[in-house]
């Protein structure tokens, strides 16, 4: 790892001023930023670390939603009592995410700064051409080894897979980031890789995360996380969806569905077309099924990646009949 | 890089130490303060052999820089056992034989006693995924399980 110098910020606004100097980055639980310097992928000069700061790690859950501060734990939103009743989903994402240590370190901003786990990004000292490390070197990834690249939102400069859950959850229900007093959609947060997959987040220099806010719902509350995976813990999606259903009072006719899809595309995906197809139906399974193939329409594989145009739909469908059957 | 001066509270010893702003905490615990309890498996936050509390929660030393634990109270496995009385976990380890090379022992033992404190030990297949941050390449698992099992219940009793 290269050395870099450390700063503790003593405000946001300090934090944010440094931050906008080229060659500075923002450390809060450091599980990427660490690690990624370590694999010699980022390059800081300087690190300006944010965790002493006060008063952003707050949870604040009300009627109306739940705004948690940037430096809020993974661990400690997965474990709070009113997120795990209100928002199931948000709750199942992140304790499936990661490990408990992990979970311990990373917060909630750092997490939506997630770089992606291509394999090829990861080792530059092997891989000299990644566009998204180095724009124009090309992607080693296309006619190598593809089994957990995306299927969905690729473009012919980047394949990797979008790896993390909460945003995926996040993404279902209509959530915003907070970037001081610029707000955004979470959806609209990250970026597809296009010709540009370098720039994965829509966030400039000079910018910090200090929340998240999701609107609250009938939907978020019956809600879930669902996660396939080639192992049954501390392991990225094959295919994962985040669902949350409201019914009419008859209990079987849908009135309002939320889904996104992770571990198949380049960013958290919302699959509005499945949303669209079922609402005003009643839940059977027959037609959640037909339903859920619509979920990974436009999807194109790279050989070895191909199981997951079969997974996502069945996920997708499962989660949805989960929800069903407790009605 | 400059030095900067890094002062830590280990095990409830205060240490004062001068780092490079890169050395991570499991850096310094073995090799500026000879604390080798903490063990360095893949040093990329994969494996848990670095597990250590950071003001009594489990954390991965390997990601976790020197300087970002300075004013935090700081664990490692040499810090549990008291008066010469071996921990309650470390204890259930030597009865349970959860252990075969024991590499991956000092992280399985801090990241347990921290599962039975955040009160996820309470069914085998809830110890098994809050202990999933730990592997053991030589497959102890059934036995770190019941070792975990065993603690949780000496402590609940």
């Amino acid at each position: 790892m290269r050395d870099f110098s450390y700063l503790r910020a003593t405000s946001a606004d300090a934090a944010r001023q440094a931050a906008a100097l080229p060659g500075t980055m923002l450390l809060a639980g450091g599980t990427t930023l660490i690690d990624l310097a370590k694999c010699g992928v980022a390059e800081p000069d300087t690190l300006v670390d944010i965790t002493h700061l006060k008063g952003l790690d707050r949870i604040d859950v009300n009627e109306r939603g739940a705004t948690i501060g940037a430096l809020a734990k993974m661990g400690h939103v997965a474990d709070h009592a009113d997120i795990k009743s209100r928002f199931p989903a948000i709750s199942e994402a992140l304790w499936q995410a990661a490990s408990a240590q992990i979970r311990n370190m990373a917060t909630i901003g750092g997490n939506l700064m997630q770089r992606t786990r291509c394999p090829y990004f990861r080792d530059p000292a092997n891989f000299a051409a990644c566009n998204k490390r180095k724009p124009g070197s090309g992607c080693s990834a296309i006619g190598g080894v593809t089994r957990g690249h995306a299927v969905l939102g690729t473009s012919e400069a980047c394949i990797a897979m979008y790896p993390g859950d909460l945003a995926t959850a996040l993404v279902a229900f209509d959530a915003t980031v907070h970037l001081g007093e610029r707000k955004l959609l979470v959806d609209d947060f990250f970026l597809l890789p296009g010709t540009t997959p370098d720039r994965e987040h829509a966030i400039e220099p000079g910018e910090m995360i200090t929340a998240i806010e999701i609107p609250g719902s009938a939907a978020a509350r019956r809600s879930t996380y669902l996660k396939i995976r080639d192992r049954q813990s501390y392991e990225f999606a094959a295919a994962s969806a985040a669902v949350g259903i409201e019914f009419e009072a008859d209990g079987r006719t849908i009135r309002d569905l939320r889904i996104a899809l992770g571990g198949v595309a380049t960013k958290p995906w919302r699959v509005r077309a499945v949303e669209d197809a079922l609402k005003g139906k009643a839940l059977e399974p027959e037609t959640v099924r037909a339903a859920s193939l619509l979920a990974i329409e436009g999807a194109v594989d790279h050989g070895a990646n191909h199981y997951k145009i079969e997974l996502a739909p069945r996920v997708v469908a499962r989660a949805i009949l989960k929800l069903g059957e407790t009605a | 890089m400059t030095k900067i001066p890094v002062h830590l509270d280990i095990n409830g010893q205060h240490h004062e130490l001068q780092l490079e702003p890169r050395v991570t905490l499991l850096d310094a615990l073995r090799e500026r303060l000879g604390l080798t309890g903490t063990k360095k498996g893949c040093d990329h936050g994969q494996c848990g052999a670095c597990t250590v509390h950071i003001d009594g929660e489990r954390v991965l030393a390997c990601l976790t820089l020197a300087a970002q634990a300075e004013g935090r109270a700081i664990t490692t496995i040499e810090g549990l056992a008291r008066a010469g009385e071996l921990h309650p976990v470390q204890a259930a380890f030597l009865e349970q034989d959860a252990f075969q090379c024991g590499y991956c022992t000092p992280g399985q033992i801090m990241s347990a006693v921290a599962c039975i404190r955040e009160g996820h030990a309470g069914s085998d297949e809830e110890i098994r995924e809050y202990m999933a941050g730990n592997l053991c390449r030589c497959g102890a698992y059934p036995h770190i399980v019941a070792a975990v099992r065993q603690a949780a219940q000496e402590f609940a009793s």
